[in-house]
């Protein structure tokens, strides 16, 4: 069943650029996806791709400039107050009231959900247990660390029993423990039935977390599906070398390998060369044999599956992570730099 | 009723949000103790001069004061929501199936409890220093306050939603009030001004407010004053509040 169902998408916000004139930026520029019931699904992009903005429109917080986006069959434009019941959202900042104890921060979201006081309670006391607050939850929680917060964060998304969760970069920020027990958390969640929407700009939270990704770019979606169907596109191994940085040998080894009927794509940075290969146990030899007698020094090897990163780079032209710098592609003309 | 149950909770929260840091409440009415202690005195001797309204020193300067409370105190509400909307706070009210205007009556009740409190002080202050007052006059004044507070904290509360910064909101908020409250005769009366200011103070509604608290406190119900500050207070309040749904509508933007 189809608990999200988006069509064509579009949201625009008038901006300034610095001292300079208004200028229109397209946050979302028509994007469609359907969510099932009961998976976990990702937005996996850059900061700025639209993610957020795509979420707080599915959260009722923007309007939508075109398109339109239901959820259980209800328009969030038009029936906000309906959606608002059904869902739980929790921004990037969090939400919860520093001034206030994580309890109450529980029981005013409770009232506001239309709880008594009693099934307030409750269902206060549920959540203490489930996301285990109990060692802090009677604290003020602008004394919470990172990790605390987030989990009083989510528990206050949780109070009305949301079929959909939103979780806007739920583990930015966070120890690598306690995000793998908030990855544990998630995880309960849909086993107890509920959909969950996050966005991140970790492609291993996407891979480790998720059932079905969007990787989405400057306000489009660029590919969609599981993470091994992602994967799996790309058909084949990645074979990673890197050369010995002496002389010419990076680019004699990319002209050695450019064209080489077991290499299908081969991108370089320096010295380093990926190589995208059919059967990477096949080609190994074959290509460290090419290079033999070129005089180019092989300083490491490495075959791997394919990455999200190496999705994300095939879709849009560029990585995920901000440090890498895809100096050639097969297509691109071989480096200037080379001396003849 | 959901709505003034949403309503009770927002105001709890913010209640017990004041209390928890107090340095607010007492910042807000500071100043205006000050000026009865330290500036009401002086005019003391002034009140002989022709022109100066009648009723003695205190008479005449508590009703001001109480304005300027309404309007400096309240003024500074929206910064307790800038705050909100870093700690995405807002966000997660305006998410729940609460009413939006229950929301924001919510942090209006809380303002206007403070302030009647705040005045409530000052008043009683006062008293053992000199100053007369009518009891029904007094009660009306609470009404011209409770409208007065409204007003400046709904100002602020959109001012807040569309700058989303303190800085930024204290120059605003600064800029705009400094001749209001300079042009309404709080702390000299308007009918020593010379003619100039005096036009220019016939548009500034506060300068009526005054007059007609004033009025009040003497027990003088006639004073045309009073009904020319309720009705420009009245239109004021409902800008304000076609004003801070719209804010609080793009609120998320």
């Amino acid at each position: 069943m189809q608990i999200i169902e988006i069509k064509g998408l579009r949201k625009s916000f008038k901006g300034r650029k610095g001292k300079g004139r208004p200028e229109v930026v397209e946050a979302v520029k028509g994007i469609d996806l359907n969510v099932e019931k009961g998976e976990i699904f990702g937005f996996l992009g850059p900061n700025g791709a639209g993610k957020s903005t795509t979420l707080r429109i599915l959260a009722t917080l923007l309007a939508p400039d075109g398109g339109s986006a239901t959820i259980a069959g209800l328009d969030v434009g038009s029936d906000p107050k309906k959606v608002r019941k059904l869902i739980g959202y929790v921004s990037q900042a969090g939400g919860t009231d520093p001034d206030s104890s994580g309890r109450e921060n529980l029981l005013l979201q409770a009232a506001l959900y239309g709880l008594d006081s009693a099934s307030a309670h409750r269902r206060t006391e549920e959540l203490i247990d489930a996301l285990a607050l109990s060692e802090f939850v009677d604290r003020f929680a602008k004394h919470y660390s990172g990790g605390q917060k987030r989990k009083l964060d989510i528990a206050v998304g949780m109070v009305n029993r949301p079929e959909i969760l939103f979780l806007d970069e739920p583990t930015t920020g966070l120890d690598p423990l306690s995000r793998s027990q908030l990855w544990a958390q998630i995880r309960a969640l849909r086993k107890m039935g509920t959909t969950v929407f996050l966005t991140t700009h970790s492609m291993e939270e996407a891979d480790a977390l998720c059932d079905r990704i969007a990787i989405m770019d400057k306000g489009r979606i660029v590919a969609m599906g599981s993470p091994a169907e992602l994967k799996s596109a790309i058909q084949g191994d990645i074979l990673s070398l890197t050369v010995n940085h002496v002389d010419d040998a990076p680019a004699i080894a990319m002209k050695t390998l450019q064209g080489h009927e077991l290499v299908r794509e081969i991108t370089s940075d320096g010295g380093n060369l990926k190589l995208v290969v059919t059967h990477g146990g096949e080609a190994l030899p074959v290509i460290l044999r090419a290079l033999e007698g070129t005089g180019v020094g092989i300083a490491n090897v490495a075959l791997s599956r394919p990455s999200l990163d190496d999705v994300f780079l095939r879709a849009t032209g560029h990585s995920l992570k901000d440090d890498a710098v895809v100096a050639s592609t097969v297509s691109a003309a071989p480096s200037a730099s080379h001396k003849e | 009723m959901k709505f003034f149950k949403d309503l009770g909770s927002i105001f709890v929260r913010n209640v017990k949000g004041s209390l928890r840091n107090p340095v607010w409440l007492f910042v807000g009415f500071f100043q205006p103790i000050l000026y009865l202690l330290l500036f009401a005195p002086l005019l003391k001797n002034l009140s002989v001069v022709p022109g100066f309204p009648q009723g003695g020193a205190y008479t005449v300067f508590t009703p001001g004061l109480l304005v300027m409370l309404a309007l400096f105190g309240s003024a500074y509400a929206g910064f307790t929501l800038v705050d909100h909307i870093r700690q995405g706070f807002l966000e997660r009210l305006l998410v729940t199936p609460a009413s939006r205007l229950a929301i924001l009556l919510g942090y209006l009740l809380r303002d206007v409890v403070t302030l009647l409190i705040q005045s409530l002080i000052v008043v009683l202050i006062a008293l053992p220093l000199g100053l007369k007052v009518s009891p029904t006059g007094l009660l009306v004044t609470f009404g011209f306050m409770i409208l007065t507070a409204v007003l400046t904290a709904t100002c602020s509360y959109s001012l807040a939603m569309v700058l989303k910064r303190e800085d930024s909101m204290a120059s605003v908020i600064n800029i705009v009030t400094t001749p209001l409250l300079l042009l309404s005769g709080i702390t000299l009366p308007l009918t020593l001004a010379p003619t100039i200011i005096k036009s220019i103070a016939s548009v500034n509604p506060f300068a009526y407010e005054v007059t007609a608290t004033r009025s009040l406190f003497l027990g003088n119900f006639s004073d045309s004053a009073i009904p020319i500050a309720l009705v420009f207070l009245g239109v004021l309040v409902v800008l304000s509040f076609w004003w801070a749904t719209r804010s609080f509508r793009k609120a998320a933007a």
